[in-house]
């Protein structure tokens, strides 16, 4: 039995990364961390095939507002003008696609659908920039109803005059029929800017939409900015924030990341899904991209290693009382000594893994009283995680 | 403890292939710690770059990064004086084939790339006749993957045949920057470097029966070279044949990203221990001398893992003494 039946069983490509250097083995679904759910990409929906109006109409009896109904998971949309990176962003995210092999991409011509199944289940759309979704003929309702975020991709080295009136446009029209979207500006592709003036640029796009959005009389309107690049940790980062504001449990979240902080001496503290390396909460305090950066590639590390000795070693399972305790442990890790840093995982669920940096080289003496706070929180948030 | 001292034994290393080959990005990846992505600003090498690694404590790699163009070439094989300096004493000559050249073609027995190679050979066998070859067809990642067992194999017999008098101890490996082949490669060239090999693997298999170890592995410091490895029983089972150079790769990443973490760029990024536990296995990969780490695979169990712990650390002591470790190591005990 072992590894073959269940790489089998995974059967979802995700894509590693060439540039990371990694194996080609498309499985990571026999991690021995957890059988960590790989992300699914549904069938290609066939919701509206470019700039045909007449396909539009016809999509409304093409069972969309089946799946609507169906599923309830919280959408995240992808929207943004033609060419922007819409599609980029989503391979790099949940498909582990080198950012360099983006540029091979074809252009979107379908709404793409991706689900994330995670300890919550999110589903993320890709709309081709190419249409008029403010259309009257669109059915709006069966691609806007029930979405938590939307997200606006946004050329930062292009001209981006037109981007702006079509995104203050968007939100403008939809805010008066579905007034819970969350919005957020990805101010995309700064890598590509100047250091001198990529402030500028950043500081010239948000004021702007946030005058034409003043302008059409939203005052306080639920837009954030994020500057983003596929080829840094903003573009992770960035969507880890939009997450977050799906999240109904987020403050508590960050309370007990809060106190863990404070009472094992952690610099900063994350909770990944480990999978798509999204940190679903962190403590509040300040912290570079470096570091979560650095927390990530941890992650990577253990996965990794996991693949290669997590295989299925056929022990006898004797019933003792040890070889309970062991089956029962969860997955754990450490590294010290990381210029003066130290690093800290364990695995909370099975998409979960809590990760903290500490600034101390080793905390060998006090390393049982970080166990054992940390196995408190891991009991506290499964239990907020059940509720929720 | 006198068998064992031993002088710093130096190695010289030849790298030769034409120009644009990929000599020197695969030097930079190994001994630099360079990222795949990073090598395309290496500027071409002119004449000879000449490079020492310290490997494992008293083992001196000099490496020759040998210029491919034609005019230098020429010079190394028919300047009479060039042709000694650089095929005099020397360990062992890594040749790099381009994969995709056009002057490397199996049929012609004429190709510029398999000509010059011959001359070469013959120039090595005259002057340092004990020398290794290895030939390393580059830029395999180039090729279809369902063709490349087929091209591979195509190009090691044309190479084998214009070998002379290596042909019985040449081997050759397809490599590509962008996975782990590489390391599989340097891996067989670095393991046929190491003096008192079996000396280690001794002590590692003693290693592995006192603390019920699957496998261990031992890393070369700088590089993550495997150096050797010993396995159990159960080790031997691990469905993953290829795993060395996987945890060569997967660390080395690791440690590229701690350079970018606290942003700097010397090449020597450590960490001090990294242990996993999971209900399947628990390993570690400490530091074992100034030189080396080890990487230990065990059953899963907090009892397991602490002894084990311990043990590597009484272990230390014994390498220390080991010739073909540091020697500072030994001064600091």
């Amino acid at each position: 039995m072992s590894s073959e039946s269940e790489e089998s069983q995974s059967g979802v490509e995700v894509r590693k990364a060439p540039s990371t250097l990694r194996s080609d083995n498309p499985s990571v679904a026999n991690s021995a961390l957890g059988n960590y759910m790989t992300i699914e990409s549904d069938e290609n929906l066939l919701v509206a095939s470019a700039s045909s109006e007449a396909s539009s109409t016809a999509s409304q009896s093409n069972g969309i507002i089946h799946t609507e109904h169906s599923e309830h998971k919280p959408r995240l949309l992808l929207m943004g003008l033609k060419r922007s990176g819409k599609s980029s962003i989503s391979n790099v995210v949940f498909h582990k696609m080198a950012p360099h092999e983006t540029l091979f991409l074809e252009a979107t011509t379908q709404i793409k659908k991706d689900s994330m199944r995670s300890f919550m289940d999110f589903q993320v759309w890709d709309l081709p920039g190419q249409i008029d979704y403010l259309d009257q003929s669109f059915d709006a309702d069966s691609i806007f109803g029930g979405v938590g975020a939307m997200i606006w991709v946004l050329d930062a080295q292009d001209n981006y005059m037109e981007a702006i009136v079509r995104l203050t446009e968007t939100i403008v029209h939809l805010q008066q029929s579905f007034p819970e979207i969350k919005y957020s500006v990805f101010i995309h592709k700064t890598d590509s800017l100047a250091e001198d003036y990529r402030e500028d640029i950043i500081r010239d796009i948000t004021q702007r939409v946030s005058d034409d959005l003043f302008d059409a009389g939203l005052e306080n309107p639920p837009v954030s900015f994020y500057p983003t690049s596929i080829y840094d940790y903003g573009i992770f980062e960035a969507f880890s924030k939009v997450i977050q504001s799906l999240i109904p449990q987020l403050p508590v979240f960050e309370a007990l990341l809060n106190t863990i902080t404070a009472s094992c001496r952690f610099e900063k503290v994350y909770l990944f899904d480990v999978l798509s390396k999204i940190y679903i909460a962190s403590d509040t305090s300040a912290a570079e991209l470096a570091t979560y950066g650095l927390c990530s590639d941890y992650i990577d590390v253990i996965v990794d290693l996991s693949e290669v000795y997590g295989w299925e070693r056929g022990r006898k399972d004797d019933g003792s009382k040890r070889a309970k305790d062991i089956s029962k442990q969860s997955a754990e890790s450490f590294i010290s000594n990381v210029k003066g840093y130290s690093l800290y995982l364990r695995e909370i669920n099975t998409y979960l893994a809590l990760v903290g940096i500490s600034k101390e080289a080793r905390f060998e003496p006090e390393k049982a009283l970080v166990d054992y706070n940390v196995q408190a929180l891991q009991k506290t948030l499964k239990k907020v995680l059940r509720r929720g | 403890m006198d068998k064992f001292k031993q002088k710093t034994e130096k190695k010289k290393v030849l790298l030769m292939g034409r120009s644009g080959a990929g000599k020197s990005s695969m030097r930079s990846i190994i001994f630099s710690n360079y990222v795949a992505k990073d090598v395309r600003r290496l500027p071409t090498t002119i004449g000879v770059e000449s490079s020492t690694f310290k490997f494992l404590g008293n083992l001196m790699l000099n490496i020759w990064d040998c210029g491919g163009q034609g005019a230098y070439v020429e010079s190394y094989l028919h300047d009479s004086a060039e042709r000694t300096k650089v095929f005099s004493g020397v360990g062992v000559l890594i040749y790099v084939f381009d994969v995709e050249s056009r002057e490397f073609d199996t049929e012609d027995r004429n190709a510029r790339d398999l000509v010059t190679y011959s001359a070469i050979v013959k120039a090595l066998a005259e002057n340092s006749p004990q020398a290794r070859v290895f030939a390393l067809v580059h830029k395999m990642d180039l090729v279809q993957t369902d063709f490349r067992e087929q091209v591979l194999k195509d190009k090691s017999s044309a190479i084998r045949q214009r070998s002379g008098t290596f042909q019985r101890t040449i081997r050759t490996y397809g490599t590509s920057i962008w996975d782990q082949t590489l390391y599989k490669a340097w891996g067989m060239i670095v393991h046929s470097l190491i003096p008192n090999l079996d000396v280690i693997e001794g002590i590692l298999s003693d290693l592995v029966g006192i603390t019920e170890a699957e496998e261990i592995i031992l890393f070369e410091r700088t590089t993550f070279l495997t150096v050797t490895s010993v396995k159990s029983e159960i080790g031997e089972r691990n469905p993953y044949e290829d795993r060395f150079e996987r945890l060569s790769n997967i660390i080395k990443t690791f440690k590229s990203s701690i350079s970018t973490f606290t942003g700097s760029s010397t090449s020597s990024h450590q960490f001090g221990e990294l242990y996993i536990k999971t209900t399947r296995f628990n390993l570690i990969v400490a530091m074992l001398t100034t030189n080396t780490y080890a990487l230990i695979v065990l059953p899963p169990g907090e009892v397991e893992l602490q002894c084990t712990r311990l043990n590597l650390f009484i272990a230390r002591d014994q390498f220390v003494q080991l010739a073909g470790f540091s020697d500072e190591s030994r001064k600091s005990q």
